[in-house]
């Protein structure tokens, strides 16, 4: 029976293991899960059920949904996991999950290596220096990366790719791997359901077609939801057309940080935040013009910020020292001449490419050229829709740079999210040095399953592994197998384990149709359909979330700056906007959707607002400033904040956890300035 | 609007229950309007919310009809310059007309096998369920990307 508007179907289904989201991570995690299904079938007889769910289509979701020009993170031969987790430390001062990331690290390149094999084009360097695109490399005969071929470095990390498929191939695999019937695409999961006979384990997930009335309701004993990060809970720089060009995907809407929230499972470090530098409006990106190219950026004198304003760097102990500053002290140093009215910040586009002219030959002086606009065609073509609209050939004309609006994420520069259990054998803390974290939680850094979160069977990966980030693409992709194992470890380990409902299908279904039903109820009150005293667009109620946040919590009115009081008053706003979020209306499936991805940005912005204010110091200058806290406290801070939520009672609880190195950071940091 | 339909390309791809565009948008923005209630072209796609595109492409760039392009994001990028692809089954044409009239053409490989052909097990081994709590994925002996790292680098083990 086909349902309607006014009256939905429900479909239920039971499954061992439900994989929520569709991008890096998912794709890895489906890749990687079916063969360990296959192995399990042929030791035990036993057939696994499986299926991933995805609100998009899987060839074109996620970050990396456009493509990319770069794998961030590509470890080498020459280089040890140990070396990564201090970069990653030391980019986001300080408070990172050394388990976490040291295990991304010595697993990540086997990923690359797969898209290599699945027909990735990898640019490489012959004996000559002389570098080739991924096709020009085949044909010249330079071996794979597995092969000791040797990739193009924009960076220590980074390797150049012809990446604008690069999500359809690491697609392709993942839906072979599964087949196309463990595949449910178009349907948004918006809801964790908890176990009635353990509120802290997982049952279920729930969602809907944004195709058709029906709304589905999935029974499993594992779950990994990895559903990205958070985009546009921060009101953005532009306000009419151009919201959409966020610079990471305006489809990412917090869904991952709110369900997983709701289901009691422990956040981390949602505080953090990144705020990347980028070509402005466009959101291009800027690391080959850094790194690859060689260009400074300067101000509106043609001073570099980073030498004139460098003594700066000495206000943030030992991380100012540091031979690489962390993203968000370069973004200090620009503020500054920003601030201080020395703005438009100029990307020296212009000097960068002419000093590369003086040693090339014009046949290279062309292959530069096409490098540079690749970079953008490949991941950001809305760069190039501002470069061939204002005229900008970047050969003769400088562009600007930005700071953008605030991004929540755990998978770029930035290390929000979920807390997990990690790796058991690299020396991990396996108690809790910290008091006040409550009870019911672990106390260690691992209990078990990698991957899982504090709410058992409930797994994540990519954007949803809090403390560690920088691991990207291929670094998210590695993570979701590493959940595909323990995931399947978990189904073993409980056969006999049935999970129930701590909710009717009957309230579920009531509760995910509550905009329809506001909608329904309501829409004649008034002559105009978008007015209406009794509910509210999830447009306006995003505008209201966003007007909130860059105004209260330190966006981009502010100069990324807060305090105190503006805090107390942002979370008494976002209290009576989590009420009003119960108002909103949805006129078609297409704004039910919406509806609930504006209902996840709040929740995740709420979490975001309460680290800040749990946090008294302001650890990451540049990205944001808590102006009464305006200094880094590595006494009383050099910690983890954490938190769980409680969905009866609507309220949070924000604790410590102690940090602890496992790889010797001293090795980061020259000798401090005295 | 960023990416917007050519009226006279468009088929709706065919009287299909759902097109290419729709199939593919991330964020679920292209939407065939039937009856021509909503643009007044029946049998036609749309953007159903401009503002919402990240100008990712990905409708253009399936669409079998080459009907989608951009008009980049009018609150912020003088009018008219193009930024158009072909894409290919291994390489992306791109055409690139400047406000000022100078036009650019670059192609990128984009991939180096045949569409498809992926066999993701292929010569790949089958893992021993004992194997499932170590550390590595199933690959990890044949991929070569497995990096065991320095023992003395973990200070606490």
């Amino acid at each position: 029976m086909a349902g309607t508007f006014e009256n939905p179907e429900i479909v239920q289904e039971e499954l061992d293991i439900l994989i929520v989201g569709g991008g890096m991570a998912a794709c890895g995690c489906g890749f990687e899960i079916m063969r360990w299904a296959e192995a399990v079938k042929a030791e035990t007889g036993k057939e696994l059920k499986i299926k991933l769910v995805d609100k998009a289509a899987l060839d074109r979701s996620g970050a990396v949904a456009m493509g990319l020009s770069a794998i961030n993170t590509y470890i080498g031969p020459r280089q040890d996991p140990a070396d990564y987790a201090r970069m990653v430390s030391n980019d986001l001062m300080g408070i990172t999950r050394d388990d976490l990331a040291y295990d991304l690290g010595r697993n990540v390149d086997d990923s690359v290596h797969l898209f290599e094999e699945w027909g990735l084009p990898i640019w490489k360097t012959d004996a000559n220096g002389v570098r080739h695109d991924g096709a020009d490399a085949i044909k010249e005969g330079l071996p794979a990366l597995k092969d000791g071929g040797e990739p193009v470095r924009s960076g220590k990390w980074q390797i150049m790719i012809n990446g604008e498929s690069y999500k359809w191939i690491v697609a392709e695999a993942a839906k072979k791997a599964l087949g196309l019937e463990r595949i449910q695409e178009r349907v948004f999961i918006v809801h964790l359901i908890n176990d009635k006979n353990d509120p802290h384990r997982i049952a279920g997930a729930a969602g809907f077609s944004v195709r058709e009335n029906k709304i589905y309701i999935y029974k499993a004993k594992a779950i990994m939801l990895a559903a990205g990060g958070c985009v546009n809970l921060f009101r953005p720089r532009s306000v009419g057309e151009g919201q959409g060009r966020a610079w990471y995907p305006v489809w990412n809407a917090g869904s991952t940080y709110a369900m997983a929230a709701e289901a009691g499972a422990e956040l981390t470090m949602m505080e953090n935040r990144f705020v990347p530098a980028r070509f402005k409006d466009g959101y291009g990106p800027v690391g080959a013009w850094f790194l690859l190219f060689k260009a400074q950026a300067v101000n509106a004198n043609g001073e570099v910020y980073m030498q004139k304003n460098k003594e700066l760097l000495n206000d943030y102990p030992p991380y100012g020292q540091a031979a690489v500053p962390a993203s968000c002290l370069r973004n200090h140093l620009m503020l500054k001449e920003m601030k201080e009215g020395r703005g438009p910040i100029m990307m020296d586009t212009v000097t960068a490419l002419a000093k590369l002219r003086e040693t090339l030959t014009p046949k290279e002086v062309k292959h530069l050229e096409a490098e540079a606009w690749e970079d953008f065609l490949d991941m950001c073509i809305g760069q190039c829709g501002v470069w061939v609209g204002e005229n900008i050939e970047p050969e003769k004309k400088n562009s600007e740079l930005m700071p953008t609006e605030p991004y929540l994420l755990g998978s770029h520069s930035g290390c929000c999210g979920i807390w997990v259990s990690g790796p058991t054998d690299v020396g991990a803390p396996t108690d809790e040095a910290m008091p006040g974290v409550p009870e019911h939680l672990p106390r260690g850094w691992n209990w078990g399953y990698r991957s899982m979160t504090t709410v058992k069977g409930l797994f994540t990966a990519g954007d949803g592994v809090g403390a560690s980030g920088h691991k990207f693409s291929s670094g998210s992709h590695a993570e979701g197998r590493m959940a595909a194992k323990a995931m399947v470890k978990y189904c073993i380990d409980n056969p006999d384990l049935k999970p129930e409902f701590d909710e009717t299908p009957e309230q579920i279904a009531e509760a995910i149709w509550k905009p329809v039903r506001n909608f329904l109820e309501h829409k004649d009150y008034t002559t105009a359909i978008d007015v209406n005293p009794n509910y509210i667009t999830p447009r306006m109620l995003q505008f209201r979330l966003q007007k909130i946040m860059d105004e209260y919590v330190a966006g981009v009115a502010t100069y990324y700056n807060t305090n105190d009081v503006l805090l107390k008053m942002a979370e008494e706003k976002l209290e009576m906007l989590k009420e009003d979020a119960q108002k909103m209306r949805a006129k078609d499936l297409h704004e039910l959707l919406r509806a609930w991805e504006n209902y996840h940005r709040i929740l995740t912005a709420e979490a975001h607002m309460k680290h800040i204010q749990f946090r008294e110091e302001s650890r990451y200058p540049g990205f944001y400033y808590r102006t009464d806290k305006n200094f880094i406290d590595e006494q009383n801070w050099h910690c983890f904040v954490n938190s769980i939520y409680d969905k009866k009672t609507k309220k949070w609880t924000v604790f410590k956890r102690a940090h602890v190195d496992l790889v010797d950071k001293s090795k980061l940091f020259k000798q401090a300035a005295h | 609007m960023p990416t917007f339909v050519r009226t006279e390309k468009c088929d709706g791809c065919k009287g299909q229950d759902k097109t290419a565009c729709m199939y593919i948008c991330p964020h679920d923005l292209m939407k065939l309007d039937k009856d021509g209630t909503y643009t007044g072209h029946a049998m036609k796609a749309f953007n159903q919310e401009p503002d919402q595109c990240w100008e990712c492409y990905s409708c253009v760039k399936i669409c079998p009809q080459g009907a989608i392009e951009a008009r980049h994001y009018a609150d912020i990028v003088p009018l008219g310059g193009s930024v158009q692809p072909m894409r290919g089954s291994d390489s992306i044409m791109w055409t690139i007309k400047f406000r000022n009239g100078v036009v650019k053409r670059f192609k990128f490989p984009i991939r180096t096998t045949a569409e498809g052909s992926i066999d993701p097990y292929g010569g790949k081994p089958m893992p021993k369920l004992s194997q499932l709590a170590e550390t590595g994925s199933f690959t990890r002996d044949v991929m070569g990307g497995f990096r065991a790292g320095n023992p003395a680098e973990l200070i606490r083990k």
